[in-house]
């Protein structure tokens, strides 16, 4: 081990891209610690690494597989109760309330940024890497800030948008200096064994992407029963299956025949009313967002405004607008085009005025 | 490096690997063929046979070799099951069943402890979810099971006793022989057997052949390869194979012998039982001054029955401890980056620590027992290596609290 040189812990999920963000960085200089997250409980192991989720069995035998190559130390740590806490719970609890929230956000704020980063450290680790394609930017105002990765096809920084100053500080996201075919090249010339796995997709913890039903089994969460479907103006259409079946924007599923095309555009979990309407009651020129980060920019006071260019999910391109602040500390961007079907827990997340890189971000309300 | 982890395994005897050695290469027989080059097999394993056989006090024809101590512990409660299976059914009706009469025929119960090696612990539950009803007695504080304790739990139904030697991670000496004894007392055809893995040729177990029907060893813990162990079926008891298909082993464990594995085994078991008093005498020094040095740190609990100079309840090698305000999942990396090899209980297969179910067992709350780590000091292990390890391990532990303050 080079005692001069920095040492960073590599979150690896057994896939390409966190395989070579290990590479790369060996190659910077750095001291390199392979780590990977066990987040899984013992009983769904196999459901999770059949299905090609992140953090199953077999990932930890690929992520074993390439430090090898690398001749890096690597190591298991377990997360499982922080995962369990602030991702899947909160998952839970958000679907409840009639939310749509997006656990790959809370992962990296509270799992990877928080947990990881702690124990990253006491292993004397100076830095976190991770394989996200996004870069940190050091503004020219101090701060710093994540900014898209080269390519714009594959855009991750919709969900770092959390991540405290502090954070950022000690956190390399090498692989954002690249595109993915560069990335599976590298992969190939290093000879990783993983150069040719497939992307993994979907939540992590829900592989069949059937939420519903993983949330009815979660213990200890009370699901709502069914309800009614109902018009924009109140009136009673049909019953559905309850709140948690359901998402704005939503199309398909719904089990209701109608004339035109219906969409979910309204869950209101007090009544467990689930509202349908068209396309066009799906848009919006206003979006809110509460529990707001501040990244770019360290806050905007009251009464002022700012252009941006903001998202409200994360495959979502972004549309340009303007954001303030109210009075309680929610943030509020209205948008020069209307956006269709902001759902509430989604993450709002609005970046400078060119789309450079993020001010800040919250969760719809 | 300094190697703190001898419960996980040990390295090979020089005794045990100069005996494997012909048989690595030139001495192939199969000891079931009747040429000279077979004979020379056949005889080697009869002499390990022997070799394993005086550390517990057994004749030779109750050793039976098996692929090491999980077959062993599988192969225990499953052959007990079927045992009591074939009992039941060949008279009919038992005491059990004139007891269970009145609801469903009763498949059995098995007593056992929260403690056990997950070998014990997951061929139970298995058991279970055929059928079997199982008790799984809770431990004191310092990790021991009573024999009134078993007693007070037997039931007409009850066919098997397993309680281990001597706990892995706590280094617990259980009191077999008394819970046999005492077994024995009420019931005769109560099988007992004991998971010996942590105690086989680390204590003296001369006389625990005889005490129990059933024992299981593997020969890794002790100085001999690892792919092999074996366990010990009193004379006289009925018990059926768990591998069929050749007449290896009197036919209770098919397939061709590891005639290498089960001669290093021998080997290393003759130099444990010769050596054991000194190395007792060493180890439990070692594993004084590694305890006195790991109090100095604030907030360190000792897991375990621990008196200084005591051998009689705790492993002579074994160190566990709580260390308050760390996590030991870091602390067992840092100890790693500094060559110092230890544990934290049971790995599972992702090489992630598990929450322990021993230390949850004799009280721990979750959080003190994330902290835990546990050393296990061989004869092999010096004072000098003891010393600096305690103080990486306190600075270590210093670092770490440092940090979430």
């Amino acid at each position: 081990m080079n005692k001069m040189s920095k040492t960073v812990v590599v979150g690896m999920s057994g896939g390409v891209d966190s395989s070579v963000c290990a590479y790369l960085l060996k190659e910077q200089g750095y001291n390199v610690i392979g780590v990977t997250m066990q987040i899984w409980r013992p009983e769904n192991a196999c459901d999770v690494s059949d299905n090609g989720g992140c953090c199953g069995l077999s990932a930890v035998d690929d992520a074993r597989r390439v430090s090898e190559v690398l001749d890096i130390p690597y190591y298991v740590m377990d997360f499982r109760e922080e995962f369990q806490r602030s991702v899947i719970d909160h998952f839970a609890a958000q679907y409840v309330k009639g939310k749509t929230p997006n656990p790959c956000i809370e992962c990296n704020r509270h799992v990877k940024w928080e947990a990881l980063l702690r124990k990253a450290r006491d292993i004397g680790a100076d830095y976190l890497a991770t394989g996200h394609y996004a870069r940190i930017l050091r503004l020219e105002n101090g701060r710093y800030s994540i900014s898209a990765s080269r390519t714009a096809a594959k855009d991750q920084t919709y969900a770092l948008y959390a991540l405290t100053q502090d954070q950022l500080s000690h956190t390399l996201l090498p692989i954002g200096e690249y595109e993915k075919s560069d990335v599976r090249r590298i992969a190939e010339e290093a000879g990783l064994p993983v150069a040719h796995k497939k992307d993994s997709q979907e939540i992590c913890f829900v592989p069949d992407g059937d939420y519903a039903s993983f949330i009815e089994n979660e213990p200890g969460v009370t699901v709502p029963g069914p309800g009614d479907f109902v018009t924009p103006d109140g009136r009673f259409i049909a019953k559905h299956k309850g709140i948690t079946h359901y998402t704005v924007g939503q199309r398909r599923g719904l089990g209701v025949a109608a004339g035109e095309r219906i969409y979910v555009t309204d869950i209101d979990p007090e009544t467990d009313r689930v509202t349908l309407g068209s396309d066009d009651d799906l848009l919006t020129r206003t979006v809110s967002a509460d529990d707001v980060c501040w990244m770019g920019i360290d806050g905007l006071p009251y009464g002022e405004k700012k252009r941006v260019k903001a998202k409200i999910r994360y495959n979502h391109g972004g549309e340009y607008g303007v954001l303030e602040t109210e009075e309680d500390g929610n943030v509020m961007v209205t948008f020069d085009k209307p956006v269709r079907a902001a759902a509430p827990g989604q993450a709002l997340v609005f970046y400078d005025e060119t789309g450079t890189y993020i001010y800040g971000g919250g969760t719809i309300i | 490096m300094i190697y703190l982890d001898n419960a996980a395994t040990t390295r090979l005897e020089d005794s045990a690997f100069e005996a494997m050695l012909p048989f690595l290469r030139d001495e192939y027989g199969n000891a079931s063929a009747v040429y000279d080059i077979a004979r020379r097999s056949k005889k080697a394993v009869f002499g390990a046979r022997k070799q394993c056989a005086s550390v517990i006090g057994a004749s030779p024809s109750e050793i039976f070799f098996t692929s090491g101590g999980s077959e062993s512990d599988n192969w225990a409660l499953a052959g007990a099951y079927e045992t009591y299976r074939r009992r039941s059914k060949e008279h009919g009706s038992t005491a059990a069943d004139s007891v269970a009469s009145e609801s469903v025929v009763s498949c059995g119960h098995i007593i056992t402890t929260a403690i056990e090696h997950h070998a014990v612990l997951r061929t139970a539950e298995y058991l279970e979810s055929l059928g079997v009803s199982v008790t799984y007695l809770k431990p004191d504080s310092e990790g021991y099971i009573s024999p009134l304790q078993v007693t007070g739990a037997m039931r007409p139904d009850t066919f098997l006793v397993s309680v281990m030697t001597a706990n892995n991670e706590i280094g617990t000496i259980e009191p077999v022989r008394e819970i046999a004894a005492a077994v024995r007392n009420i019931r005769k055809d109560v099988l007992i057997h004991t998971d010996a893995v942590q105690a086989f040729g680390q204590i003296d177990l001369k006389d625990m052949a005889g005490c129990v029907d059933l024992l299981s060893a593997s020969g890794h813990k002790l100085g001999g390869p690892k792919g092999v162990g074996l366990m010990y079926i009193r004379d006289g008891i009925k018990f059926p194979p768990y591998i069929r298909g050749g007449m290896q082993e009197s036919g209770r464990r098919a397939g061709t012998e590891n005639i290498a594995g089960i001669v290093g085994f021998g080997a290393a078991s003759e130099y444990a039982l010769s050596s054991l008093d000194e190395r007792i005498e060493t180890e439990t020094v070692l594993r004084d001054r590694l305890i006195s040095g790991l109090k100095k740190i604030p907030e360190v609990i000792i897991n375990g029955s621990y008196s200084v100079g005591d051998h009689e309840r705790r492993l002579p090698g074994n160190v566990s401890v709580c260390i308050n305000g760390i996590e030991g999942e870091s602390a067992l990396i840092m100890l790693d980056r500094e060559g110092i090899c230890a544990s934290s209980g049971s790995a599972c297969a992702s090489g992630a620590r598990e929450p322990s179910h021993v230390l949850q067992a004799i009280g721990r709350a979750y959080d003190e027992s994330k902290g835990s780590l546990r050393f296990t000091i061989s004869h092999r292990n010096t004072e000098e290596e003891i010393d600096t390890a305690v103080i990486k391990i306190t600075d270590i532990v210093m670092k770490l609290r440092d940090n979430r303050r």
